[in-house]
């Protein structure tokens, strides 16, 4: 396994060099081009195209008669444009809505393509064998002239991006203000537009038709995960996209039996459903960390509450307190009144003194804060929002949870520092 | 001023409506009357929709409940009538007046049955009293805006319920149309229906309703229409903006704090 | 013989999916179908793996299953993950399709499918796969007979629902205020999208049930005022397609399914075409009379 490394890393092979960095510089331009199709919330345009550059590719090939790459792509250029068009044209002119012009121009183009395809393979044309790689990809079997073309239009791609980032970043997020600022947004579309198509037709060679989409739209949406922000939502696309651009070489290279795009695809997508579960902030299992120190937080502050409330009634807020006692005051599940007291007890807030419980003076504070909280959003809803006294109590529950001091200094200020809530119980200030 | 009755049409009992945890209703506490007219009013955003969705089990309550003539949605469901936002569909549909006025229907027809007779008379019937019967064969995309708002009430009123929600019927209708129906609702609330309506036009308030709920994020107003349609209670619901509810929302938005705590 | 039994093939196919297409397109779902034909891919090579055949009534169960599974999906990264919805789809089919063509690759030899049989399939050999009972009658193509219940089987689905898929696909919010819910429609529609685009497969391969799924449906819809005027029209429209696609094949020797689709997509510019000249010529009586 080692020497497998060493021999494929260290690139040697110039056969492994041209996978590698075609992999590389093929994914990394259609993740940053799927980036802003992606924000302009027109993700299977690069389907669309994927699929109608076959038509183009069998076209220029009937008429050249040759498989000059040059003369295939400028025929697949010309297609994949075209089915952008025919679609818009057809929502704009009829009440046929964006997802089925899309599935529409897909299939029609494809089919043509399909059928064009079939006809030049029966005619007996030696020269057209390899066509069919446009359509699955031959992404290890990688050239030094795939290679050139690749690098061309991957700095053709990036330096375009580069020159008008501004432009294109607002017409993703404000094409209407982007209007009314003099950018020229139907040129900066078209032009976003063909540099999509380019990608698309030499991505196609590498990883096939179908495949295709998910280069350009898997790294962007693993990408918008992790952040809200277009620079580095671009950076993160690139280097997920040529993460998965080694892997898929490297796994092929290791089981030739196994397709590169294919695993391309897998990768990304793992890194995608990765980035779905962990990703800070947007992550589900972070939300569930939080979710869980949110419950953490409500059960400690529950706990100080219930400590205070034993204090008001026997007047003496830092006497022990057995749990037979703080029950009482509150329904809580034993493991949780367990957790709850010996994190307290951790944090500094309760003293433990053989199987009782007493306040400190930090922990006097802040469970006299929560329950101030309690019955000034109790009075709070009671005068501003006319809900029943007796209908107030579960919503301060929650609320006295969640204020922060700056609300509730404003909260105070708003209320005139009252001394009562609406059942009449003392509002304790420190 | 809010005004609770015995035997209610329907009761909201503290409830509270949140889109992704951030409340956008807070605590509704209101009864209405059998037999009522009765406005909700109040300004974009302000939550009106969201009512009559969450009393229909449209949306997750965060808390509270709804009871439809003392009863859960559930077991009165067929005497309860919905007409949604015209915007909520698409008008494109291959769909005539009648296929869409014929929905009503399909509560009282039941599954795997076909549309009977009577039940074509009932839609016709409806389609009448909403001055509509001209355009029965018509494909609804067809319609002006103020004509589809008059099919969507067509289609309420062949369910023949006992209690109506609706969700701006008027918008967009003329002037003459608006008072032919509410001509009309005023009928069956004197056959004991009731009848509630999102409404904009705080202009004709006075005269359409005899009960007015005000709303705007929380409850300002609900009873009778005298008593609680005043110029105190209108700047209330249109001006006060409560910035501090709004902060709290968001907050509750992120950190996505539980609206009721489970016990 | 062998060109009634082609054209009639790709008859059931047109008919299949003229009918779902049709509720498809309505509730703005024509890119999942896209996304469910590709998605059944490793659904049938795992089916292959546990010995069934690929006519095999299993194979439908379980490509109706992949095709529920597909829809959840998408609908999981939607809601849960708050990821767009073409996103959602974009990720979720090039995923599944992925592992599909990997464990094709893997099991290359032992599998009779390859990558261009799942791209456009091969309706040409139709006639000479027929299904021979125990006792040795020929019953008749494979494919043919398959699509036959298929077809029944939608059939027996949607005209006694044809009321609840109506409502469902018009308004969901009044389906639900009424009773009736949606998800169960939803799903139901999602699983006979997947067993039709199974049944399909061989025949016209993945990409071609989608253009049977929509472009016909899509012709209808422009010209049509009631749904089950555009149902009937969308699948006299892909039968026209089958008939006329498996002559140009003929005659052009080339892949009989791309024609057909080709022809669908050519019907369309046609019905397109005519409604852009009808709605520019200058109108001599309003569409809207004023009664
Ligand atoms: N599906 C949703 N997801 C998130 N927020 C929503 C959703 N629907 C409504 N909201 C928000 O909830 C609030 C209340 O919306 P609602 O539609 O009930 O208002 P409304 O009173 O009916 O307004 P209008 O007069 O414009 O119809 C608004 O702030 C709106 O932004
Ligand atoms: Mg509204």
């Amino acid at each position: 396994m080692k020497e497998v490394f060493i021999e494929f890393f260290g690139m040697q092979n110039p056969n492994v060099r041209y996978v590698v960095l075609g992999s590389v510089l093929l994914s990394i331009s259609s993740a940053i081009v799927g980036c802003f199709t992606f924000l302009k919330k027109k993700a299977l345009v690069g389907d669309v195209v994927s699929h109608a550059v076959l038509p183009g590719i069998c076209l220029s090939f009937i008429v050249t008669g040759t498989k000059d790459p040059f003369m295939l792509i400028i025929g697949a250029f010309i297609t994949g444009w075209l089915s952008i068009l025919v679609m818009d044209y057809i929502v704009q002119n009829s009440k046929i809505k964006e997802d089925t012009a899309t599935g529409l121009a897909l299939s029609v183009f494809f089919g043509i393509g399909i059928l064009l395809l079939t006809v030049i393979q029966h005619s007996g044309n030696a020269a057209q064998s390899g066509l069919d790689s446009f359509l699955f990809g031959k992404a290890a079997a990688l050239i030094g002239k795939d290679l050139l073309a690749f690098g061309l239009i991957a700095i053709v791609i990036l330096a375009t991006v580069f020159l008008f980032y501004k432009e294109f970043k607002l017409i993703c997020f404000d094409p209407d203000y982007a209007e009314a600022i003099g950018v020229p947004v139907k040129k900066m579309e078209m032009l976003l537009t063909s540099i999509t198509v380019m990608a698309v037709v030499t991505g196609i060679q590498a990883v096939g038709v179908v495949l295709m989409a998910a280069m350009l739209i898997t790294p962007a949406a693993a990408a918008r995960f992790w952040s809200d922000r277009l620079s580095f939502m671009l950076v993160l696309a690139s280097i997920f996209a040529a993460l998965s651009g080694v892997s898929g070489a490297f796994i092929s290279y290791t089981t030739p039996s196994m397709p590169t795009g294919p695993w391309i695809v897998m990768v990304l997508s793992l890194i995608a459903v990765f980035s779905f579960f962990f990703a800070p902030g947007k992550g589900i299992i972070i939300k569930l960390l939080k979710r869980r120190k949110i419950q953490m937080q409500l059960l400690e502050e529950n706990l100080l509450k219930s400590f205070y409330k034993i204090g008001e009634i026997t007047e003496d807020f830092k006497a022990a307190r057995s749990n037979a006692e703080l029950k009482e005051v509150r329904r809580f599940s034993s493991g949780q009144f367990r957790e709850g007291l010996n994190r307290l007890a951790k944090q500094g807030f309760i003293k433990r003194n053989n199987g009782t419980w007493s306040l400190t003076a930090e922990g006097l504070q802040k469970g006299r804060r929560v329950v101030r909280l309690h019955r000034l959003w109790e009075l709070y809803l009671t005068k501003y929002l006319r809900i029943a006294p007796d209908h107030v109590h579960e919503d301060a529950e929650t609320i006295e949870h969640v204020i922060t001091p700056e609300l509730e200094a404003r909260l105070e200020k708003l209320l005139e520092y009252p001394d009562e809530d609406p059942h009449s119980s003392n509002i304790p200030y420190n | 001023m809010i005004e609770q009755v015995q035997n209610p049409a329907l009761e909201i009992h503290d409830l509270t409506v949140s889109y992704d945890k951030k409340p956008v209703l807070w605590g509704i506490d209101l009864s209405v009357p059998k037999g009522a007219i009765a406005g909700i009013v109040g300004p974009n955003g302000a939550g009106k929709s969201t009512l009559i969705k969450s009393v229909m089990g449209l949306v997750p309550l965060s808390s509270g409940y709804v009871k439809i003539f003392d009863e859960e949605l559930n077991t009165v469901r067929k005497r309860v009538s919905y007409v949604p936002q015209r915007e909520s569909v698409d008008w494109d549909f291959p769909a005539s007046v009648l296929d869409v006025v014929m929905m009503g229907r399909y509560s009282k027809v039941g599954l795997m049955r076909r549309l009977r007779k009577a039940d074509l008379e009932a839609a016709r019937y409806a389609l009448q009293q909403v001055g509509m019967e001209k355009f029965e064969k018509r494909q609804i995309s067809q319609l002006s805006g103020g004509q589809q708002q008059r099919v969507f009430l067509a289609r309420a009123l062949t369910q023949q319920a006992d209690i109506y929600f609706m969700d701006e019927p008027f918008a967009g209708v003329d002037a003459a149309t608006e008072k032919a129906i509410i001509q009309l609702l005023k009928e069956m609330a004197s056959q004991g229906k009731t009848v509630i309506v999102v409404h904009h036009d705080l202009q004709s308030v006075a005269t359409y309703f005899d009960w007015i709920i005000m709303l705007n994020l929380r409850l300002v107003a609900s009873g009778p229409t005298e008593k609680a349609f005043s110029q105190e209670l209108l700047e209330e619901t249109y001006g006060g903006k409560l910035t501090l509810l709004t902060e709290v929302g968001e907050l509750m938005k992120k950190g996505q704090y539980p609206t009721r705590e489970k016990q | 013989m062998n060109d009634l039994i082609i054209i009639v093939t790709g008859s059931l196919v047109a008919i299949c999916c003229g009918i779902l297409g049709c509720f498809l397109i309505l509730r703005k779902m024509a890119m999942v179908s896209d996304a469910i034909s590709h998605a059944v891919l490793p659904g049938i090579v795992i089916a292959f793996m546990l010995g069934s055949d690929l006519d095999s009534i299993w194979m439908l169960v379980g490509a109706g299953l992949v095709g529920v599974f597909t829809t959840f999906l998408i609908e999981f990264f939607h809601r849960q993950g708050k990821l767009q919805t073409d996103a959602s789809i974009g990720v979720t089919f090039t995923w599944l399709f992925a592992i599909g063509v990997i464990m094709v690759s893997y099991y290359a030899g032992d599998a009779h499918i390859d990558q261009d049989c799942v791209l456009y399939g091969e309706i040409a050999y139709v006639p000479i796969d027929p299904i021979i009972t125990d006792s040795g009658s020929v019953l008749g193509p494979k494919a043919l007979i398959v699509l036959s219940i298929v077809l029944l089987v939608i059939l027996a689905v949607i005209l006694p629902f044809y009321k609840e898929f109506f409502l469902t696909s018009f308004d969901p919010a009044y389906a639900a205020a009424i009773g009736i819910s949606a998800t169960i429609w939803h799903y139901l529609l999602m699983s006979l999208v997947s067993i039709t685009t199974v049944a399909s497969f061989e025949s016209v391969g993945a990409i071609l049930v989608v253009a049977f799924l929509i472009v016909p449906p899509a012709t209808a819809y422009l010209i049509t005022t009631r749904l089950h005027h555009m149902i009937g029209l969308s699948c006299v429209f892909g039968i026209l397609a089958a008939i006329l696609g498996y002559y140009i094949a003929y005659w052009i020797d080339g892949s009989i399914a791309g024609a057909m689709a080709t022809v669908a997509g050519l019907n369309f510019g046609f019905v397109f075409g005519w409604t852009q000249i009808k709605k520019a010529r200058p109108v001599t009586s309003p569409p809207i009379s004023q009664d």
